[in-house]
């Protein structure tokens, strides 16, 4: 008897440590997710930050360009410089055949015209010289670079050829392949081409889009939760507006794209693919979490202040605009931080009101088309090019440090300006 | 033009506001006693300068193209044109006078465009008058109103109250906007389209509407097998259940963690940690299942001898269920939290075990709380969009195999609304029904969710 009971005691110590195990490895399996997660995005992402640049003996022969004697900026702007920039090319390897001449071509991005263009324009002297010229690797030789790139893939699997490899081979042997930080990653805009590919533009797209969320949701929240919290009668319209709330921030995201292509660019006609449309759409999506924070945030102003304005003769609209609105303003601006983190990240609303489209201008204001940066990672995403994939963990480098940043930002002003009441 | 008006008339309020306090200060140095502070009555002419200007703005915003319509068109009236061609007609002159017409001009266009111009003219130069004349009146009926027993801080404090209530009522604004910005196009697509074939139909081939020509648009026989919601539906839930399999049991384990046995310490690293998977964006998710767990799982399946797709539901659920895991936590943990010592004390008072005690006393009293925080994560797994779109299949397969791919309602609207949209095609209206459908379940389960949660709560408060 008392043999059975110590088994039955022992196995109820053993289900005790068993079931704390259970809830032991959940959380390390959330935190083994994490880490996978953000190890990959690292180890996939860091080397879009340097870009591959061949360094390649130019010779401004004036000639080929078409220049007089003595050219004016004019003319240095407007002169031919495909076939020298063709011809340094080609003189890479002096025997080379045509095709061969072609690939060589294809070693360097198609922007190597413009880049020679620049060295020109930068220092007029170089005519009839030779100047050895940095220029942008091909998005597939900049990979091969940095060792993402399988060479032991047979020939035709491969976007680079063996000739491209040997002639690149040689230029690493002597020196003339160097890796420097990718500065055109943060200023070009979309493109086509995964080595001239940067965030520039959706970046700014996805600036002006907060901004117009920032202006049309804050105040509005604000001013709502003031009523709600402050003025509203208890009564069922009153309860109406909560459930609406409540139930608004747990709409899926996409139904406010839906929204935003049915009402906004349907009826109201306002510009297709503009941050203007995505910065409405994205507000009315974060309006529910801004007046949750700042009800919440009123709510914990003690009365005892409210009761103290009261008794000096304040109105009621005195007390709160005096007293309870500033001393709860701490706690809203971080919740309106945190509703702006969720809208940076936001993607499929603004899919469906058209920012996807291809921009390869950096927009200038709210009215001109845009991506986003969540959008860019979706499109980059989308392509085929190995050159991509790195680009697209970059990008999302970018967008999880402006997160992390702006949650930062909530906890600071929520721990440094918050009083606490007790 | 609509600017430096909109910049004058906010001058004038502040001017207003400045006669208005200066009218109080003279009052008070004659010794008679104010009602309010001087400032209202500065606020109470500086809203008397903005009413006049806001209404007479949304009045010409409203009737103001539509009135230089009517007299534009009013020229063509008896010459036999249809409405559509009248449209166009005005249209086209209206891009004339902007100067971004490309087509052929006629000297008709040419004419209404030159009589567009002069009345948009005459439009803005007398909406100026009108604004500036109203307002100087008001203004000056209300200065002259002034005296010192007026009552200047009631009003003024009615109307910050009538500013409040309408800002307030932006939240029912939105769902009208949503439940309208459906309901139409919805309504639309069931008259080509019978409900019974999209909510019992089981092909689904959006991409056969899209070849066929305008003149069968309405026809409805050559929509047949093409609009069955049935893979869409079961796809979506199928993912969703996949998702909520890796979620409920992480996310609730890690909650009663935290919640019972994990110290201070743990607990305020551990929590934070967790939550940071709710703030990563969904796309990155997306692009996580694409490019990793995808091919991995197909790798994988391989070498076992499975044929596992690529766009596999396995893939797609699983990094939801990951994404899922901290609202199921954070909620439950709450929830776990709230439930009162005494119950616990009582069960440890009868020889239980922590572990006896969570299962048989706090998981029971808890239910409702945790029943409606799994509530919550599937109607988040069933709106999600782009884990979705980006690692799941399009093609929309009617199947209960995880490695193979299926399609969801929000990866259908995307790949539908992806690029230009015709609105009145049924392909276009299509992925509005589908998005109805979506808000009326997630609609469901939020109310329920929130209910049940609501209840919980008032129990042990």
């Amino acid at each position: 008897m008392n043999k059975n009971k110590e088994q039955l005691l022992n196995k109820r110590y053993k289900a005790e440590q068993r079931f704390r195990f259970y809830g032991l490895s959940a959380i390390f399996m959330a935190l083994l997710f994490l880490t996978i997660f953000i190890f990959k995005i690292f180890s996939t992402g860091y080397s879009a930050f340097q870009k591959t640049w061949l360094i390649v003996p130019v010779t401004f022969d004036a000639e080929l360009m078409m220049l007089d004697q003595n050219p004016s900026k004019e003319d240095l702007q407007d002169a031919d410089y495909y076939d020298i920039a063709l011809k340094s090319m080609a003189d890479l390897d002096p025997n080379a055949n045509e095709d061969q001449e072609n690939e060589l071509k294809r070693m360097v991005s198609y922007f190597f015209e413009k880049e020679i263009k620049n060295e020109l324009l930068n220092d007029p002297n170089l005519i009839g010289k030779t100047k050895e010229v940095y220029l942008t690797a091909s998005d597939d030789l900049d990979q091969v670079f940095k060792g993402n790139y399988p060479r032991d893939l047979p020939e035709d699997q491969r976007r680079v050829s063996d000739y491209q490899l040997k002639i690149f081979d040689q230029l690493v042997a002597n020196g003339k392949v160097e890796s420097k930080f990718n500065i055109s990653f943060f200023t070009n805009a979309d493109s086509r081409e995964a080595e001239l590919a940067g965030i520039a533009s959706s970046f700014m797209g996805s600036i002006f889009s907060i901004l117009v969320c920032l202006m049309i949701a804050f105040p509005v929240a604000v001013l709502a939760a003031i009523y709600l919290e402050e003025f509203a009668p208890k009564n069922r319209f009153t309860d109406f507006i909560e459930v609406n709330i409540n139930n608004l921030a747990a709409v899926p995201s996409i139904v406010f794209g839906l929204l935003g292509l049915g009402v906004l660019l349907a009826i109201f006609h306002l510009p297709r693919s503009t941050p203007l449309v995505g910065g409405i759409t994205l507000s009315l999506m974060t309006l529910p979490t801004i007046i949750i924070a700042a009800r919440a945030s009123l709510k914990a102003v003690p009365p005892s202040i409210r009761e103290a304005a009261l008794a000096m003769g304040a109105s009621r609209m005195q007390t709160t605009i005096h007293h309870t609105v500033p001393l709860s303003m701490p706690g809203t601006l971080s919740g309106t931080i945190i509703g702006l983190a969720q809208a940076l990240g936001e993607t499929a609303p603004l899919i469906l009101i058209g920012m996807v489209a291809f921009v390869n201008t950096i927009p200038g204001s709210p009215m001109d088309p845009a991506a986003s940066l969540p959008v860019q990672i979706y499109i980059w995403a989308e392509s085929a090019e190995r050159g991509f994939v790195e680009k697209v963990s970059a990008c999302i480098m970018v967008l999880l440090g402006f997160l992390i940043i702006m949650n930062l930002f909530a906890q600071i002003i929520r721990h440094k300006f918050e009083k606490k009441w007790s | 033009m609509n600017l430096i008006l909109f910049t004058f008339i906010v001058l004038l309020g502040f001017t207003s506001y400045y006669f208005g306090r200066k009218k109080a200060y003279t009052i008070q140095s004659t010794k008679k006693r104010l009602t309010a502070l001087p400032q209202f009555y500065g606020y109470y002419l500086a809203i008397w300068c903005a009413i006049p200007a806001f209404i007479i703005f949304s009045l010409w915003a409203i009737f103001e193209p539509t009135i230089v319509k009517l007299l534009i068109l009013s020229d063509y009236s008896n010459q036999g044109y249809l409405d559509d061609e009248l449209n166009l007609l005005y249209e086209k002159s209206k891009a004339l006078s902007r100067g971004q017409f490309t087509g052929e001009i006629t000297p008709f266009i040419e004419a209404s465009a030159e009589k567009y111009l002069s009345l948009r003219s005459i439009a803005q130069s007398s909406k100026v008058v009108i604004v500036l004349s109203a307002i100087i009146a008001s203004v000056a009926y209300a200065y002259k109103r002034i005296s010192s027993n007026s009552r200047t801080r009631e009003p003024v404090e009615k109307f910050l109250n009538a500013v409040l209530f309408t800002a307030s009522l932006a939240a029912i604004l939105t769902t009208v906007g949503i439940v309208f910005s459906l309901i139409f196009q919805t309504i639309d697509f069931f008259k080509v389209i019978p409900l019974f074939d999209f909510v019992f139909g089981t092909h689904w081939y959006p991409a056969k509407a899209f070849v066929r020509d305008s003149s069968e648009a309405l026809d409805p026989t050559m929509y047949s097998d093409t609009f069955g919601a049935v893979p869409i539906f079961a796809g979506t839930f199928f993912i969703a259940f996949i998702a909520m399999c890796v979620a409920i049991p992480i996310g609730l384990m890690s909650g009663i963690y935290l919640a019972e046995y994990a110290s201070t310490k743990v607990r305020q690293y551990a929590k934070p940690l967790i939550e940071i998977l709710a703030g990563i964006p969904t796309v990155v998710y997306g692009f996580f299942a694409a490019l990793t767990v995808g091919p991995f799982l197909k790798e994988l399946g391989t070498s076992m001898g499975l044929e596992v797709s690529a766009e596999s539901a396995l893939a797609a659920g699983g990094v939801m269920g990951i994404m899922i895991i901290p609202f199921i936590s954070s909620l439950s943990d709450d929830v776990i939290t709230s439930v009162p010592q005494s119950l616990r004390d009582g069960s440890y008072a009868m020889g239980a075990t922590k572990s006896e005690t969570i299962k048989r006393v706090i998981f029971p009293a808890a239910l409702p709380g945790i029943v409606g925080s799994i509530l919550l994560g599937v109607s988040r797994a069933i709106g999600e969009t782009m884990i979705v779109v980006m690692a799941s299949g399009l093609a929309a397969n009617l199947t209960l195999n995880p490695l193979e791919s299926t399609s969801t309602i929000t990866a259908q609207i995307v790949v539908i609304l992806i690029g230009d949209q015709a609105f009145g095609d049924p392909k276009t209206q299509a992925a509005f029904a589908l998005g109805m459908s979506l808000f009326l379940v997630t609609l469901c389960l939020n109310i329920v969710a929130l209910r049940v949660v609501k209840k919980y709560r008032e129990k042990y408060e």
